[in-house]
């Protein structure tokens, strides 16, 4: 196990900014913390690395508590945080050096530990040049370089592509699947494409709650009960009541309700319970009741869905 | 130790990577070079004196202005957060950034042992009262460097961070001064509080274990003080 919360909560004044949370994430995962800005992911990152200190609670990095043992969960921990900060007035190489002689690493191992960051984040272009003077992109490698120069077991990566053009949120997107492959890797993100492009567990924050935890294709299969047919119909003579009973009436549909009326049509939204299609018993009841279809569409919920159904409650 | 030293290396070299420390050292030394110069061509004695009166008195400002920045600009971009999870304890930061504003004052002062080492030439000067006030301005600047640095962790702003530096660092300097309006039970407590008074004692060139020990415990309480403002975060 690599890192482990327990009933984790913190306050913000008298607000609960992450509140009661637990979960486990095993060695070699590449978790994605996906929630809306202030849902809790920044607050429970940052107790992960012991930058604060949680309320109530517990968090274990390779079973080293975050609390009493901080130096040494430090010591295992590559950390990117929010916003990237870094030291604008120094070189590239400068700067790894000086985190890589704060992590720890040995005397005689820092060039090579340098040199290899160097070429593993492709800044061999820029290694002489303030870091200050880079773009974006390149920023946000040397702050991947700087996370890992310890080769650390567990890597914390806060919003990594936030501010970065699509070109180069593919390329850094790239970077972490690759270091993915040896390491625990949690990264958050409020952009749903990254957590489908890169990770293999989600973890949904709202609230500072979870409110889903499964892979992105599981987290589809679970909420794909929830299939939604949006129909329209003309609004010749309809009683409202009785085709809203009649539509209800319809196997394996859950609840029907009308979502909008103008003078012309009714439209209505029908949420389906299985994953059965019931396009046809649509069309035929309706049919046998005389009225005419203008419209019937049938939505899947994408994992967008999902996160905008458990994030607006 | 070693953490200590990394931090301290990263801070002097930001110091002279910016302009700050040229700023201020040349300011320094043109003010002490204009006191020294005129206490020598103009009053024709060959002292100390003048030089080491005014030092306490630009280091109201100096000392403000070189460690505004040691804590209010990482919080401000952020890279307190980096630092303060790396496997490092908060007081090595801490010692390390006092160290290397200490180490920059030092440079300074260093820098008008020119005018002592010209006056050696000029006639008798008294060794005991030169040392003396070295390192009595030293303790000072110590004590007025914590105060920066506590300052300079309460805010993200380094010209707030300067004003409660100034602020604080005026009070202190100024206590000596007023003491004589205050009643005689409250001033002998006051004067020990006093920045001026122990340097005074120190500059005639008698190190005293009371002032040596003013100077640490106040560097210490401030070392302190400043660790306390950057573990706030945990519990707020």
């Amino acid at each position: 196990m690599s890192i482990k919360v327990e009933n984790l909560t913190k306050y913000y004044g008298t607000q609960a900014a992450v509140d009661n949370i637990s979960f486990e994430i095993n060695t070699g995962e590449i978790v994605g913390f996906l929630g809306p800005n202030g849902a809790g992911k920044s607050t429970t990152m940052k107790m992960i690395t012991t930058y604060l200190t949680p309320n109530a609670g517990k968090i274990y990095v390779n079973d080293l508590n975050t609390e009493t043992e901080s130096l040494n969960v430090r010591k295992t921990i590559g950390y990117l945080p929010e916003q990237n900060p870094l030291y604008l007035d120094m070189n590239v190489l400068d700067y790894l050096e000086f985190a890589a002689e704060l992590e720890s690493v040995p005397k005689e191992n820092i060039s090579k530990s340098i040199s290899r960051m160097v070429d593993v984040c492709g800044l061999g272009d820029v290694k002489h040049k303030d870091i200050g003077e880079l773009s974006k992109g390149f920023k946000q490698r040397v702050g991947l370089a700087q996370a890992m120069i310890h080769d650390p077991d567990v890597l914390i990566l806060d919003e990594p592509t936030s501010g970065l053009d699509p070109n180069q949120i593919i390329e850094i997107r790239k970077l972490i699947r690759q270091l993915g492959k040896e390491k625990t890797l949690v990264l958050s993100t409020h952009i749903l494409q990254e957590v489908e492009a890169t990770c293999d567990r989600v973890l949904i924050i709202n609230k500072g709650q979870i409110v889903a935890d499964g892979t992105p294709d599981s987290l589809q299969e679970k909420f794909r009960g929830q299939i939604q047919i949006s129909l329209t119909l003309k609004k010749d003579n309809i009683d409202r009541d009785v085709i809203l009973k009649a539509v209800n009436s319809i196997r394996s549909i859950e609840k029907a309700r009308i979502s909008k009326e103008d003078d012309k049509s009714f439209h209505l939204i029908l949420a389906v319970s299985k994953g059965e299609d019931v396009r046809e018993d649509i069309f035929r009841k309706i049919v046998s009741m005389n009225h005419v279809i203008l419209g019937l569409h049938q939505e899947e919920t994408s994992l967008e869905d999902i996160f905008r159904q458990l994030t607006t409650k | 130790m070693k953490n200590i030293l990394t931090i301290f290396r990263k801070e002097l070299r930001s110091y002279f990577n910016s302009p700050v420390a040229y700023i201020v050292l040349i300011v320094f030394l043109i003010i002490t070079g204009w006191f020294f110069t005129s206490s020598l061509f103009l009053g024709g004695v060959v002292t100390m004196r003048n030089v080491f009166d005014i030092i306490p008195f630009i280091f109201l400002f100096f000392i403000p202005a070189i460690s505004m920045r040691t804590f209010s600009e990482e919080k401000k971009s952020g890279t307190i957060e980096l630092l303060l999870t790396k496997p490092i304890t908060d007081t090595d930061i801490v010692m390390g950034k006092f160290l290397a504003a200490l180490t920059l004052t030092g440079i300074a002062l260093a820098f008008t042992l020119i005018y002592v080492i010209s006056l050696t030439f000029l006639g008798k000067i008294d060794t005991a009262s030169i040392i003396g006030s070295y390192i009595g301005l030293l303790l000072m600047s110590g004590i007025y460097i914590g105060i920066g640095i506590f300052a300079s962790s309460l805010t993200e702003n380094q010209v707030v961070a300067f004003i409660i530096s100034f602020l604080i660092v005026f009070a202190l300097f100024l206590l000596n001064k007023v003491l004589i309006f205050l009643p005689t039970s409250l001033a002998s407590v006051l004067e020990y509080i006093s920045i001026d008074y122990h340097f005074g004692n120190i500059a005639r060139g008698v190190i005293d274990s009371r002032n040596i020990i003013y100077y640490l415990s106040g560097i210490t309480i401030f070392i302190l003080l400043t660790k306390a403002s950057l573990e706030k975060r945990k519990w707020l």
